[in-house]
């Protein structure tokens, strides 16, 4: 999953630091997270998606999309990532790919892996498509399918990104990372490297959505997070130049919070199945935000007047600790999202924070792991047939 | 890590596929768009990237910025060795 717009900067004085803080403050979006649906025929255990999902009936049709991507495009967003769910349950993936590369947008597909044949890459590649995601729940092929609790998935993903390296799309193999996987860190980069992978990413489940339910179940001990830690040391030096490794600590194991999204309303914006907009894909867990759809307003409209977007822009909002904080720009209070579940206050300081009163709670969760089965959350596919579509 | 590996003077630079650099008005200059990454590129930047084509040879492009900006051909070189290993060592450029 790509939580963040990352955004760096490249300068051509090499007296001058690469990645300065000098950079302007970019008050435009960089990138847009399309939800294309919350189908998924697989039922990970640390889905980040919503309790509530929607449902078929109600996901934005092909020509909303397309004027959503002109809107975004025109904004000054740069980058679509093509998201759900699994996009591929999308019969209309070709052409909203196609229609987000004619808007002049980076099109990125976030996939599973599965539902994409070679002749549909084939008419993606066509479309304009320019970089795919391949998440992969394990380096071990049984685990992998038992964690996505499909059989056969692990398959479906060596030959996508096969095939992909052969039409030279460029990869990056998103690596979920809990306690049923992390010790296997190395072998997971190995596979990506052995697929042909330009990038990894580390990415530790966040518990958000149905991970929240599993979190015992998922949650790493400390020795294993530092195992994790200099694994991943490691690999970078052995792969220096080979590929490149995105890794961060995982959120309950830091002295301080990831600068979530790139800070609340200042790098992207996340566009629900059903046309919602939000800051983040978590913001509806917070209580009385107004969100905007695109049905009714102008993209534009919703990234600059819409009450959710306002609500935790710059720093204004801040309590102490963080209204003080000489990081108070470089980590924005953290995730919003966390802060509201883990403290009930959705403006106070994320208690992954050391400097946060509520740390210690923070500490104890981590502390906490209990060998329970999963609950796998019920495919969405097979729940939208039973529900009443409309 | 290791000292930077210098950049070969005959090496053809080029991106690769999935990196691309565009010019958008709404974050006011050049950025280099890359996989799930954007890295906004200064004005030299810009135009080192601009002559990897590919084609042209490491010295060429050297040779061709210095006359464009009337600039000491020893830091021009220094300035574009770094920049295509910082580059290069993120799959940014291809060497």
């Amino acid at each position: 999953m790509a939580s963040d717009q990352r955004e760096q900067a490249i300068s051509g004085q090499n007296s001058r630091p690469a990645n300065g803080a000098a950079a302007p403050a970019v008050n435009r979006p960089l990138g847009l997270l399309a939800e294309l649906t919350h189908r998924c025929p697989l039922g990970c255990p640390y889905c980040s998606n919503p309790l509530a999902l929607d449902a078929r009936g109600r996901e934005l049709d092909t020509q909303t999309w397309a004027r959503v991507f002109k809107e975004a495009a025109t904004f000054g967003v740069l980058q679509v990532h093509l998201s759900g769910g699994e996009p591929a349950a999308r019969r209309d993936l070709v052409e909203i790919t196609a229609a987000a590369h004619s808007s002049g947008l980076y099109t990125n597909l976030i996939t599973s892996a599965v539902g994409i044949s070679a002749s549909t890459l084939e008419k993606l590649v066509t479309a304009g498509l320019d970089h795919v995601q391949i998440s992969i729940q394990d380096s071990e092929p049984g685990s992998a399918d038992k964690i996505a609790n499909y059989a056969g998935a692990f398959a479906h993903k060596t030959a996508l990104a096969n095939r992909l390296v052969a039409m030279k799309i460029p990869l990056t193999v998103n690596c979920v990372v809990h306690r049923g996987n992390i010790d296997r860190i190395a072998a997971m980069v190995e596979l990506a490297v052995s697929l042909g992978a330009s990038r990894v990413e580390i990415a530790h489940v966040q518990y958000y959505g149905w991970a929240l339910r599993n979190r015992d179940a998922l949650m790493p001990t400390s020795d294993q997070v530092a195992r994790a830690v200099k694994a991943v040391e490691e690999l970078r030096n052995s792969y220096h130049g080979k590929i490149v490794i995105d890794a961060v600590l995982p959120d309950y194991y830091a002295r301080f919070p990831k600068p979530c999204v790139g800070g609340w309303g200042r790098r992207s914006l996340n566009v629900t199945p059903a046309g919602k907009v939000l800051p983040c894909h978590a913001a509806e867990v917070i209580p009385n935000l107004e969100f905007w759809h695109v049905q009714d307003h102008s993209l534009a409209d919703i990234w600059t007047n819409s009450p959710a977007f306002k609500a935790f822009r710059g720093t204004a909002w801040m309590k102490e600790p963080c209204r003080s904080c000489e990081r108070r720009d470089v980590d924005h209070g953290g995730c919003r999202c966390q802060a509201f579940m883990l403290t009930g206050d959705a403006a106070a300081a994320d208690p992954v924070c050391h400097l946060s009163p509520h740390h210690a709670d923070v500490v104890a969760l981590a502390a906490r792991q209990r060998d329970v089965s999963y609950s796998y959350r019920l495919n969405p596919r097979k729940a939208d047939s039973d529900a009443p579509v409309g | 890590m290791t000292e930077a590996a210098a950049v070969p003077l005959d090496a053809r630079p080029r991106l690769p596929h999935g990196v691309r650099l565009v010019h958008t008005e709404a974050h006011g200059g050049w950025v280099l768009l890359a996989p799930e990454r954007v890295f906004k590129a200064d004005a030299i930047a810009a135009e080192i990237v601009k002559r990897c084509n590919g084609q042209t040879t490491v010295t060429v492009i050297v040779d061709d910025l210095a006359q464009a900006y009337s600039a000491p051909r020893d830091r021009v070189l220094a300035d574009v060795s770094a920049l295509l290993r910082q580059l290069a060592d993120r799959r940014l450029m291809e060497l």
